[in-house]
């Protein structure tokens, strides 16, 4: 499409006709395979589509066009952290210094990386209050994986062979369970206390010399600062297991709270959530992880060194043998961390102390102007941090209508949805995280959109239970797609599908 | 703060909302012995000078080097239009597609990518990306394990050594991994020892869940992928093809040599080498293995209206869902990347793609040839398609001499394959569409002139005034 017209799009394979495209690589001579036996050769060219560029770029371009985006507005998507992407880190990580990198090259042809990644490790350790950071695991979860296995490794290395469990609150990330279980951990799930925050009791008695590690969100995912904190630690370590804590909601306490400081033994952040690097239609991300004294020596290879001559290098081959070994190759995400560094030196310690301050600020806002309303329950009152749980268990009894029909209906009013259902631990729950970059408008034109909408569902339930209507595309038979798979183009598909419109 | 849109108007309205005086107070509720120490960190800076010290750290790297470095990385060419692309802010700041109706573009390009790649790979399965070549070939292993219900993985010494060790990683949680070795003479030297891989099967009361072999191997080989395929077939084992895609448009692909699942680096589609990442891991496989493979898929719908559509399926094996029975943990991946690799594919096009990889490969035979007139020598005889090892005599020393002159002589093998004793003084080299005739002169005149028989010592002393009357330019 371009402002009128059909906003879907046929695929690639459709828009795909026999020499179309060519031009960009100069032809190869004649006898450019003689050198591979026949045997291992293709027999027939890969059924890729051939378009020129400008379908292309049309294709993308109108594709993209169906997306909800931060560049396009409001993404108040709990626990993920949608800030706006600042448009300088895009610049500099595609410097051709950078972008040209190979991860191989000799340590004295890429000085320029490597200080920037030796610094950042330190404004990471700064940031968190932990001793040292490896700037190697590729997303959040790869570094929750990390933390485990680092854990392990230190059970090991003390000879305690006995140590198989792991503690999870009931309101995790799934990743948390997931990851314990990669790294061939039982995972034990601790019921959440009634105020939304551990139950440092009920951690007591599951506590042990069966269990490796306590793993815990703080902020809760409920967006609650964990009050008990301090006595949970404390619990922890006496029985001779170690703290990790997943940093996805670190964007609330910048400057305010250093896991590490607090007796956390390890941590990971999400550069994509706190440190403003794009989410990219689900990644790339980042997941450094910061290690306090216990857990240093099990870090990953490699981490950026400074030698005191003042250059730059990898960590060698064995340079540590207590380490845990790599996560993944090379270094770690580097273009990612450019940007992270990027925002980093962009704001400073007051910038960063200011992000949080206005992060929880227009939560909190935004929680009260639901609560002075009332048509959502608020189901923990005490002041939240970054994020809120909002329940429509109170309209589901009084209209039928549901938090994900209220989610649905938020597109027709130009919001993408909050998180929904998720923690699990709250009847028809909405996680909403404001962000610090979001003006008072755009938090106020929300908040009367989700008022609006509770309203709606009382007069006119069946506009909500039938959102969105202004999308590209109505709900989707989910169904279907589960039931008979359909992972790939085959030219007889578009013959048995509907047309796009 | 540079980013946020707070006055202090704006500010005060909220906290007076909130009937609070200042934001301190929504602090309270952590406890004072915990509170922060102050942060240490610099002041922050504007983007006019921060975009200085960027563009000067970005300098301190050298990009004036030829380069025939590859071992998992390749430099190609990109054409402007996937970048382009990528730089529209509907595709780079938009989440995970959990909400189909507003994420129509992320979706359908997804499928796509899940399409190319089943194109490319031969296998009908793809999920729609993993972190990079090591996480990818490890969850391929891990794979292998839950689909057999048995725990021991056998990869060849000639994979990719950083995929080896992160394979290792993700085996210390109790599962067993061990090497096969490679060939050490004749017509096949470089390539994984059959016959041991044979051996290592036979073992009936350790039966084998996967076989993983490198196309083309670390060491830019061709292996007998269908010859392993068979024998791991044979013992009920899944096989693992770790494969590099832009040779997968003339080599034959993975579902045709019988691999149950393909993994790799996907690099090499339009994706710059940015010193590590963020790249894309391919993971693929047969359609019985769809239950077992970790990570998103996307699938072909229809709406209410019956309009075609896309959305995530078969998501009861991700871990948002099913927490500690998830197949992996994984959750952010590297959809970008995926969507780099698809414009990369839709621009270049199949003929396009064979042409990239064949003047890769011809360009590195004429790297051969002017490599062993300059005094080196092929390290194996197997065949090879664009990277391949040569054998000269100090290697370390010559390797650094020629970076002194502007070339960056590939990989010293004995610094990342300390323990294969038939590795010693080789270099990896490799050459690209990219590479040119005067790079590859260029490689071979400094390289003639580094094995020239003057000593090392003497080599090394008088490397700095050779290096700076050298044509090669200091970054």
């Amino acid at each position: 499409m371009s402002v009128t017209g059909p906003r879907l799009q046929p695929t690639l394979f459709e828009r795909s006709r026999a020499e179309r495209g060519g031009g960009k690589i100069p032809h190869p001579p004649k006898d450019a395979l003689s050198g591979i036996p026949a045997h291992q050769l293709r027999g027939d060219a890969p059924g890729l589509p051939e378009i020129n560029e400008v379908e292309v770029v049309r294709h993308y371009v109108n594709l993209s066009q169906l997306n909800f985006a931060v560049d396009t507005g409001f993404y108040p998507l709990g626990s993920c952290t949608m800030k706006f992407n600042p448009k300088l880190n895009e610049w500099a990580a595609r410097l051709p210094g950078f972008a040209g990198a190979h991860p191989l090259a000799p340590d004295e042809a890429v000085q320029g990386t490597l200080q920037l990644l030796w610094e950042l490790q330190g404004i990471l350790a700064e940031v968190t209050g932990m001793r040292a950071v490896s700037l190697q695991p590729a997303a959040g979860a790869q570094g929750e994986l990390t933390g485990i296995l680092m854990i392990r490794a230190y059970h090991r290395s003390r000879e305690d062979r006995e140590r198989s469990e792991v503690l999870v609150p009931d309101s995790a990330h799934g990743t948390n369970p997931a990851t314990a279980s990669m790294a061939g951990y039982r995972t034990v799930s601790i019921p959440s206390a009634r105020d939304g925050g551990v139950d440092v009791e009920a951690f007591r008695s599951a506590l042990g010399p069966r269990t490796a590690a306590v793993m815990i969100t703080n902020p809760s995912t409920l967006g609650l600062f964990e009050r008990r904190i301090g006595e949970l630690l404390e619990a922890v370590h006496e029985a001779g297991a170690l703290a990790y804590m997943d940093g996805a909601n670190l964007n609330a306490i910048l400057g305010r709270f250093k896991p590490g400081e607090a007796g956390f033994d390890v941590m990971h952040l999400n550069t994509h959530k706190t440190f403003s690097t794009p989410h990219g239609g689900g990644g790339p991300g980042a997941g450094p992880v910061g290690v306090g004294e216990l857990l240093e020596p099990f870090l990953p290879v490699p981490r950026v060194i400074r030698d005191d001559d003042g250059s730059f290098r990898l960590e060698r081959a064995g340079e540590r043998p207590t380490s845990i070994g790599r996560m993944r190759s090379f270094v770690g995400s580097t273009g990612v961390l450019v940007r992270a560094y990027a925002y980093l030196r962009a704001h400073g310690a007051e910038g960063l102390r200011e992000v949080t301050d206005d992060a929880v600020l227009a939560a909190n806002y935004l929680k009260h102007r639901l609560a002075t309303d009332g048509s959502y329950d608020i189901p923990f009152e005490q002041a939240c941090k970054h994020e809120f749980v909002a329940s429509a268990a109170g309209i589901k009894k009084r209209t039928g209508v549901r938090t994900l029909d209220i989610a649905k209906r938020l597109i027709d009013h130009g919001f993408h949805p909050p998180t929904i259902y998720f923690p699990l631990t709250v009847e028809e729950g909405m996680l909403v995280e404001p962000t610090e970059t979001e003006s008072l408008e755009t938090l106020d034109a929300f908040a009367d959109a989700l008022i609006e909408i509770a309203h709606e569902a009382g007069s006119e339930p069946a506009v909500v239970t039938g959102a969105p209507h202004t999308a590209p595309v109505r709900r989707l038979d989910e169904a279907t797609a589960a039931r008979q798979p359909n992972l790939r183009w085959r030219p007889m598909t578009g013959r048995q599908m509907p047309c796009p419109d | 703060m540079p980013y946020g849109p707070h006055t202090p108007a704006d500010r005060e309205q909220m906290l007076a909302a909130l009937g609070l005086t200042s934001v301190d107070q929504l602090f309270e509720d952590i406890p004072e012995a915990l509170r922060a120490s102050p942060l240490g960190l610099p002041a922050a800076e504007p983007e006019l000078e921060l975009a200085a010290r960027l563009s000067a750290l970005a300098g301190r790297n050298r990009a004036d080097l030829a380069s025939f470095l590859g071992a998992g990385v390749y430099r190609h060419w990109s054409p402007p239009a996937v970048d382009q692309i990528l730089l529209r802010g509907e595709w780079y700041t938009a989440y995970t597609p959990y909400q189909p109706e507003v994420s129509q573009g992320t979706l359908q390009s997804i499928y796509e990518y899940e399409s190319l790649l089943a194109e490319l790979t031969g296998l009908d399965v793809v999920s729609a990306s993993h972190y990079d070549g090591a996480a990818a070939t490890a969850e391929a292993a891990l794979m292998t394990c839950r689909a057999t219900h048995r725990d021991r993985v056998l990869v060849s010494r000639a994979v990719h050594p950083q995929y080896r060790e992160t394979l290792a990683t993700y085996f210390s949680g109790g599962l067993s991994l061990e090497e096969l070795p490679l060939v050490a003479q004749g017509e096949l030297a470089g390539t994984t020892d059959l016959a041991a891989l044979e051996r290592s099967l036979s073992d009936a009361d350790r039966p084998v869940a996967g076989v993983v072999l490198g196309q083309p191997n670390f060491l830019g080989l061709l292996e007998p992928m269908a010859e392993a395929a068979r024998l791991a077939h044979e013992a009920g084992a899944l096989f693992v093809a770790v494969c590099e895609p832009v040779s997968l448009g003339v080599l034959a692909p993975p579902g045709a040599y019988g691999a149950d699942i393909a993994a790799g680096e996907g690099q090499p589609l339009g994706i710059p080498p940015q010193y590590g990442g963020p790249y894309l891991g391919i993971l693929a496989c047969t359609e019985p293995l769809v239950r077992q493979i970790p990570g998103r898929l996307v699938g072909m719908t229809t709406d209410l209206e019956g309009r075609r559509a896309f959305v995530m399926t078969l998501r009861a094996r991700e871990q948002d869902i099913r927490r500690d029975k998830a197949a992996s943990n994984i959750c952010t991946n590297q959809a970008l990347l995926a969507l780099a690799a698809s414009v990369y594919l839709a621009v270049i096009g199949p003929h396009g793609l064979r042409d990239v990889a064949a003047l890769g490969a011809a360009r590195a035979r004429e790297l051969e040839k002017a490599l062993v007139a300059a005094g080196a020598h092929r390290a194996h005889d197997a065949a090879f398609l664009n990277e391949f090892a040569v054998r000269v005599p100090n290697a370390r020393l010559v390797h650094r001499r020629l970076l002194e002159r502007g070339v960056l002589a590939g990989l010293v093998l004995e610094d990342v394959l300390p323990d294969e004793d038939d590795l010693r003084d080789t270099l990896l080299v490799c050459a690209t569409e990219v590479t040119t005739p005067a790079e590859i002169a260029r490689f071979a005149t400094a390289l003639e002139e580094a094995l020239s028989g003057r000593p090392p010592v003497a080599v090394e002393a008088g490397a700095g005034a050779a290096g700076a009357a050298s044509p090669g330019r200091r970054g």
